[in-house]
């Protein structure tokens, strides 16, 4: 078993949690991990590639389910819940930031941050799109609202996805590899974004990188190796 | 609704080319569906008009489906005896009692008759002679029962009252003969008698044999001419609502005795014909709106394959399969609604275009133009048959992106 974190009032709870995908050959992804996120912490998990830093994200995010084992996230048990409670949760609890943008093309940069807060539904009409005018503020966006994805730079695409990411107030951004398509300027922005949102929002990110000045702004880094945790694990080790 | 519609939306503004030519599939196909199911239909009513219109709804014949029992064998159902080469008694043919059956007729609702009585003669004018189907009639009556009072070209039916050796011929015999009104012409029966009648009216229907073949006399001059005093051998019926005729023929034929056929049976075979014509119709037409939803699928089956990685993160925000299937099915729908509204309009356009062409019918002798069908019913099933068509083409792309695992995508993007 391996644990990463300390018990206190965790926003997430991983306990011996292990993924397997089935086939001919069975190829576990992510093998008896158990840790803890904490309010407001700033977390990168790291280590070699197909070690099973995504993976362990993706049941985090509750897009993937654990074979074995149990993730609570704010108190609750995740493995009770259906797929529409699944889904509902995610849209109003977690926040997603990728590698890519996955910004919807068709739609301008306020109109894919109000895309969450209008299917979340709590908000109307006015009120959605000030709370998306916003979001886009705050990282820098005036006079880019109504500009589309394809004339926005990486960095300013980037900011975007953060926006769409924070638009339902979760309380969990997990980011995967958020920098990794970004120049060193943005890819520093992006990480101050990030680190900024724990403290002045008291936001728990969860970070897959690879990128070790990204790691250096977390207050905690987590290594994997083989879907297990290894504490000892160090970027400049050989993989 | 309002979040799926908007993408919906912005997925097919954002492929125009593709939406076009799907909505042009759609459109084309409804276009077409109103103009052949118009015309089809149109002919189909017209053809029926001119049946109803040009025959009795009901004739009454002097004849009947099953012969009478002989007294004997009523009287005696289970009897043994048998009685062989009885000599029917012979009486002069037509309808027995036919003013008492007529009012018996005329008491029933919606109904109006009139007593003909018809037979074949041969008319003679200047050597020439021409076989004719000679009726005798009560011109106050048959005005009311057939539309050969508005045919008319010269004279009336009512002249035939005023001058008893009065003659109503055709157009194509009046001019076959030369006549005109007041000529006089000779009329020979089977049995040999012949009379002098004078020309007091003259129709045209636009049927070539008929406008040579038919006269009308007065009923009691038929009678006299042809040897059948006080006969007549045809009830001719018309009804306020036509397609009652055969009820009505089977009510006259349960009371009188005599065999009633509605128009309905005497055009059974065209009527069926009609079906099997409607049949093939709308199974051409319909194929072309299933063509069409070919065009659909292909659209939004592409949209759903390049949009994966947009409907995984769709997923990954929170949209529930659901709502990604009514993305989808809405693109079909829309693209459904939109070709039917634009459809319905050039369809329009079409059916006026066909309905300035002219032709001429075999048979006929006037210039007719193609009869167009206008009513309601076959916009809202075009409408509703290209909006089924996109919605069932729409289903498996919508069904797949249902399907999507946001991990499988993210995994592959990564």
């Amino acid at each position: 078993m391996s644990v990463a974190g300390s018990p206190s009032n965790p926003v997430i709870r991983v306990e011996h949690v292990t993924r397997t995908l089935e086939g001919e050959v069975p190829v576990t992804l992510v093998e008896d991990v158990s840790l803890q996120i904490e309010r407001g912490e700033f977390v990168c998990v790291m280590g070699p590639s197909g070690s099973g830093k995504s993976s362990l994200l993706y049941l985090l995010g509750l897009l993937d389910v654990p074979t074995q084992g149990r993730i609570w996230i704010d108190g609750e048990n995740t493995g009770d819940f259906d797929d529409d409670r699944l889904t509902d949760f995610r849209l109003a609890r977690l926040g997603y930031v990728f590698q890519f943008h996955f910004l919807l093309p068709e739609f301008s940069a306020l109109d894919n941050v109000a895309l969450p807060i209008r299917k979340l539904g709590r908000l109307s009409g006015a009120a959605v799109e000030a709370r998306a005018a916003d979001l886009l503020d705050r990282f820098g966006l005036q006079g880019h609202h109504h500009k589309r994805p394809s004339q926005l730079s990486g960095g300013q695409r980037q900011r975007v996805a953060i926006a769409r990411a924070l638009a339902n107030d979760p309380l969990v951004i997990l980011a995967d590899e958020p920098t990794g398509n970004l120049d060193s300027a943005a890819s520093t922005h992006v990480r101050d974004m990030l680190r900024n949102l724990t403290r002045e929002l008291n936001k728990s990110v969860v970070a897959v990188t690879h990128d070790v000045d990204f790691a250096s702004a977390a207050d905690r880094r987590i290594g994997i190796v083989d879907g297990r945790i290894d504490m000892a694990w160090r970027p400049d080790r050989p993989s | 609704m309002a979040i799926t519609l908007d993408i919906a939306l912005a997925h097919l503004t954002s492929r125009k080319r593709q939406t076009l030519v799907s909505l042009s599939g759609v459109v084309l196909g409804v276009a077409f569906f109103l103009a052949v199911s118009g015309l089809m239909r149109g002919s189909e009513t017209d053809f029926l008009k001119r049946l109803v219109d040009s025959s009795p709804h009901i004739t009454v014949h002097d004849d009947v489906r099953q012969g009478r029992a002989q007294p004997a064998a009523l009287r005696f159902p289970d009897g043994a005896v048998r009685v062989a080469n009885v000599r029917p008694l012979r009486e002069t043919r037509g309808i027995r009692g036919w003013p008492q059956r007529l009012a018996f007729i005329e008491s029933l609702p919606g109904v109006r008759a009139a007593p003909v009585l018809a037979d074949a003669a041969v008319l003679t004018f200047a050597g020439r002679q021409q076989g004719v189907t000679l009726s005798g009639v009560v011109p106050d009556k048959m005005k009311h029962v057939t539309t050969i009072e508005e045919k008319m070209l010269e004279g009336s039916l009512d002249a035939l009252a005023a001058d008893p050796n009065g003659v109503v011929i055709g157009r194509g015999l009046a001019d076959k003969f030369s006549l005109r009104l007041g000529s006089t012409l000779v009329v020979l029966a089977a049995d040999g008698s012949s009379r002098s009648l004078r020309v007091v009216g003259i129709f045209r229907t636009g049927n070539a044999a008929y406008d040579e073949g038919q006269a009308f006399v007065l009923l009691k001059r038929a009678q006299s001419l042809l040897g059948r005093e006080n006969r007549v051998n045809r009830l001719i019926i018309q009804l306020a609502d036509p397609y009652a005729a055969q009820n009505v023929a089977q009510t006259i034929e349960a009371t009188t005795g005599y065999k009633a056929v509605s128009w309905i049976e005497a055009s059974e075979d065209l009527l069926s014909l009609l079906l099997v014509r409607n049949i093939i119709m709308y199974s051409v037409v319909a194929a072309i709106l299933v063509v069409a939803s070919f065009g659909i699928y292909n659209t939004i089956s592409t949209i759903v394959m390049e949009k994966t990685r947009d409907i995984a993160i769709m997923k990954s925000m929170g949209f529930h399969p659901r709502d990604l299937r009514r993305i989808f099915l809405l693109e079909g729908l829309i693209v459904g609604l939109l070709g039917s509204v634009l459809g319905e309009l050039l369809g329009l356009g079409l059916m006026q275009l066909l309905g300035q062409v002219e032709i001429r019918p075999p048979g006929v002798t006037e210039i007719v133009r193609l009869p167009m069908f206008w009513g309601a019913q076959q916009y809202a099933l075009a409408a509703a048959f290209a909006m089924l068509s996109c919605v069932a083409a729409s289903y498996l792309p919508a069904r797949r992106a249902g399907r999507v695992r946001p991990v499988d995508i993210l995994r592959g993007a990564a």
